[in-house]
């Protein structure tokens, strides 16, 4: 028989694999639900370091009011968001009516433009097809294949 | 690669939207190899101080099992689910391992007996075979909904086969739920489940819309028709005719659980559910009152202790199993999960918690868990309503069969006499799931196939250039 120190490390041991197979299944799940490479998301930076945020003018989320997404929240930063289909995407949209780059938000001066990237189907600002960059305000709907958004 | 052109270049590459994540697959297929490898060489240091001859033989069989899957679904189904065929794998190989181990415990005792894991990597084999034969015969998971009247009848004859035959080639343990022919036993029920779940899917999706629309509202609750009661009373009659000629309380609630559930998929009605816990309520009244066997169960059930010398017995042995391995586990080949009857088919789960403790059945039980989730994800994807039923109702049957039998060994739940799903001794189940997991893979490689690029802009008729059609 083996000695009882081996045993008790095969029995703590065999636990800690048994774990880590379900520590890098997660990691697989987790990469699967963000898109792309896990931690993806965070290139939106958190909260608290949003500039310009104390200044309280000007919006600070993106919401998802309609379609699959509903509900979902993105801080807006100083980087652009891009929405679309592909992986890496700010925004990942499962739609069959979103291009892979579909749109993207960019902040200029505290204010958010919006753009077509292109899509095969359009972006809308409040019924007016996207062409060029479009300033959009508060609380105006931006239409994607399924998906509203909105400024808040 | 998705749809309309883009101005990132980066999109161009294909694969880059879309990976099939093969080698995430391949990686985790590995991972789950290594343990099972770890777990037999622990098995057999601490049983018998030295690593068996044959360690080598069921290494390379068991690895060339999963390396020969993994290139089936990297050619025939690439976007397939990386997470279904790991989590498999090592359910699989802890079963084997479990099984293995009591094995051991059985030579001891009796140096006549044992050997039933050799058999159990047979059925493996035979399972990945239909693994193999469903991915090269169903290209099209639709294919399916196009034989699913075929399949209710296939599944009906399977179901009802035990029934007519007679005891002595159907009855195992009192539940005649078996065909016994020249040395193999058969438990047709297992792929009698997968067939009805398939014309369950069929079956919904065409009538979905009449079961959710025409109702009345009474107290918040949509109330369904009279006459649209008709198929879940067909169910639930059908669960009890199961119970009644088979003696089969598994299956039966098997059955009209995954039913009642699939019709709330398909009409998100959750008066359905309701309707369907009245209608279990009332049968489990009647059986309780009416069927001998029904009674003990529920009887062992309720106070095990008071019956520990019969019908108890078993229910008992696996608690103190359980309670033994406490936390932590006695550690694999430390316990004496032989203590429980037939611990290789039935009560592996407790077998598997006495040697692994609360730590590893909940690791077993989170392994499921990926699996049914990796279902539910699928049927959220795939853009078919056939497929999305199809999918949920798989994935729910796993997670179903899990629940009742990890129930009845808990005491959670009478005893039910199902399988655990990949884990426990038997062929029918282990063959049976590998044909369910082929067909939630083939749906999961149509979720996340991307889809085909769109044909190019056709330019306003306006703007295209004019053409000369000579006749």
């Amino acid at each position: 028989m083996t000695a009882e120190i081996v045993l008790q490390v095969f029995r703590f041991g065999f636990l800690l694999l048994l774990w880590l197979f379900i520590f890098a299944a997660f990691r697989v799940v987790r990469a699967d639900l963000f898109g792309g490479r896990a931690g993806r998301v965070a290139s939106v930076p958190p909260r608290a370091a949003v500039p310009g945020r104390k200044r309280g003018r000007g919006p600070r989320t993106l919401v998802v009011t309609a379609g699959p997404l509903s509900g979902t929240k993105i801080t807006l930063g100083e980087q652009p968001i891009l929405i679309g289909r592909a992986d890496d995407s700010t925004l990942v949209l499962t739609d069959d009516f979103a291009s892979s780059r579909h749109a993207r938000l960019t902040n200029r001066g505290g204010q958010w433009y919006v753009e077509d990237l292109g899509s095969t189907n359009g972006t809308y600002l409040d019924q007016q097809r996207v062409q060029g960059p479009l300033l959009v305000a508060p609380g105006q709907p931006i239409r994607i294949g399924q998906t509203a958004l909105e400024l808040r | 690669m998705t749809a309309g052109p883009s101005t990132d270049p980066r999109a161009g590459a294909p694969g880059a939207a879309t990976p099939t994540r093969r080698n995430t697959e391949l990686a985790l297929l590995g991972f789950a190899v290594l343990i099972t490898l770890a777990a037999q060489c622990i098995v057999d240091l601490t049983v018998t101080g030295s690593l068996r001859a044959e360690l080598a033989t069921f290494g390379a069989w068991f690895a060339a099992i999963w390396a020969g899957l993994h290139l089936v679904v990297r050619k025939l189904a690439p976007y397939a689910d990386p997470l279904l065929l790991p989590a498999v794998a090592l359910l699989c190989g802890l079963g084997l391992t479990m099984i293995h181990r009591l094995d051991l415990a059985d030579e001891q005792a009796d140096a006549a007996s044992g050997g039933d894991a050799p058999v159990q990597l047979l059925w493996a084999t035979v399972g990945a075979g239909l693994f193999v034969a469903v991915l090269v015969v169903l290209r099209d998971h639709r294919l399916l909904a196009r034989f699913a009247y075929t399949l209710a009848l296939v599944g009906l004859v399977l179901l009802a086969l035990p029934a007519v035959l007679p005891a002595s080639v159907s009855e195992v343990y009192g539940a005649k739920i078996w065909i016994r022919v020249a040395g193999f036993s058969i438990q047709p029920g297992e792929f009698a489940k997968i067939c009805l779940i398939v014309f369950f899917a069929s079956y919904l999706v065409d009538k979905r819309d009449v079961l959710a629309l025409a109702s009345r509202r009474v107290m918040g609750l949509e109330i369904p028709r009279a006459r649209d009661l008709g198929p879940v009373l067909v169910a639930w009659a059908l669960s009890i005719l199961v119970l009644v000629f088979e003696r089969d309380l598994g299956s039966s609630l098997l059955l009209f659980g995954i039913f009642v559930v699939m019709l709330y998929i398909a009409t998100e009605r959750s008066s359905w559910l309701l309707i369907g816990l009245g209608l279990f309520a009332a049968g489990a009244f009647l059986a309780y009152q009416l069927f001998g066997h029904v009674r003990v169960r529920v009887d062992t059930w309720l106070d095990p202790f008071a019956y520990r010398d019969e019908g108890g017995y078993q229910l008992v042995q696996s608690l103190f199993g359980l309670g033994t391995g406490g936390l932590f586990g006695a550690g694999l080949g430390g316990g004496r999960p032989d203590q429980v009857p037939v611990a290789k088919s039935d009560f592996i789960a407790a077998a598997l918690g006495e040697e692994l403790g609360l730590f590893g059945l909940v690791a077993l039980i989170v392994v499921y868990l990926i699996l049914v989730e990796r279902g539910l994800r699928t049927s959220l994807v795939v853009r078919d309503a056939f497929g999305k039923l199809l999918a949920g109702g798989l994935a729910f049957a796993v997670a179903w069969q899990l629940f009742v039998v990890l129930g009845g060994v808990t005491g959670l739940l009478p005893l039910t006499g199902l399988t655990t799903p990949f884990v426990a001794y038997g062929g029918s189940s282990l063959v049976a799931n590998f044909g369910l997991v082929a067909i939630l893979v083939r749906i999961s490689d149509a979720a996340r196939r991307p889809a085909a690029p769109p044909a190019p802009p056709k330019p306003a008729i306006g703007e295209a250039p004019t053409e000369v059609v000579t006749p």
